[in-house]
């Protein structure tokens, strides 16, 4: 099984070296991920937005969604934080703990 | 517990450095239009402002000035004035989240955009500040 294993990721790995030769150079303006909405970004977020800051205007105007996701990804963690952690002293004298 | 740390001169040079932290915080929350900065990383600097005061004066010392349920507050504020410059621009008619419907007179819709991105960052802000603040608080709360 280990043996198979092994077998597979080499596989995987030769099928990925093979298929990197043809993925385009790092920044290259004519690859497909910077012909989409890259550009429209690039010329229309200072005039639609005001923003200088063209990852600032990305971030909270044309993903505002995602970054309300994000905040909302933190609030949960700190909420489970507060609610494993933080114990009043009155709910502790309620509770019967084992001696141990 | 977290006690007082015994030494003038830890205890003297995190109190001078605590206000400059507030307020670069605040600078790098207000800054996300022009360079890098945002609501992310101004909140984390704010709260560890808030954590540094905590770890060098002691919990007794800054319990008055910043209280336990701090950072619960304004984790809630925060969040929720994200989402209520959401619900006001559905309310105005536009989408959720498009400030270009926000109900400010006198501006054009890009530069409700431009305010629409300053409210969200203070919220991000709040929001990551209170967050920080409380896991620190109950990871050392005793009792």
């Amino acid at each position: 099984m280990k043996w198979l294993a092994l077998f597979i990721v080499c596989l995987f790995v030769a099928f990925l070296f093979y298929v990197e030769v043809d993925m385009p150079a790092y920044g290259d303006p004519q690859a497909p991920a910077n012909l989409h909405v890259s550009p429209y970004y690039i010329q229309r977020s200072l005039q639609d937005t005001e923003t200088p800051n063209i990852v600032t205007a990305i971030l909270a105007d044309y993903r505002a969604y995602d970054t309300l996701g994000e905040t909302i990804v933190i609030f949960t963690a700190g909420l489970a934080c507060i609610l494993l952690l933080w114990r009043s002293k009155r709910d502790d004298s309620k509770v019967q703990r084992p001696h141990c | 517990m977290i006690a007082k740390y015994r030494d003038l001169i830890v205890s003297l040079a995190c109190r001078l450095m605590v206000p400059f932290m507030f307020l670069f915080g605040f600078y790098v929350t207000m800054f996300g239009h022009y360079g890098p900065g945002g609501g992310f990383q101004g909140g984390t600097i704010m709260a560890s402002g808030v954590i540094l005061l905590r770890l060098s004066l002691g919990r007794q010392a800054t319990i008055k000035k910043f209280p336990l349920e701090l950072g619960h507050i304004v984790g809630v504020i925060g969040l929720l004035i994200y989402s209520a410059t959401g619900l006001i621009s559905i309310l105005a008619g536009g989408e959720y989240l498009n400030y270009a419907y926000l109900p400010i007179p006198g501006m054009s819709g890009a530069e409700r955009q431009h305010l629409g991105i300053l409210f969200v960052e203070i919220g991000v802000a709040l929001g990551v500040f209170g967050v920080l603040l409380s896991i620190f608080d109950s990871l050392t709360k005793e009792g």
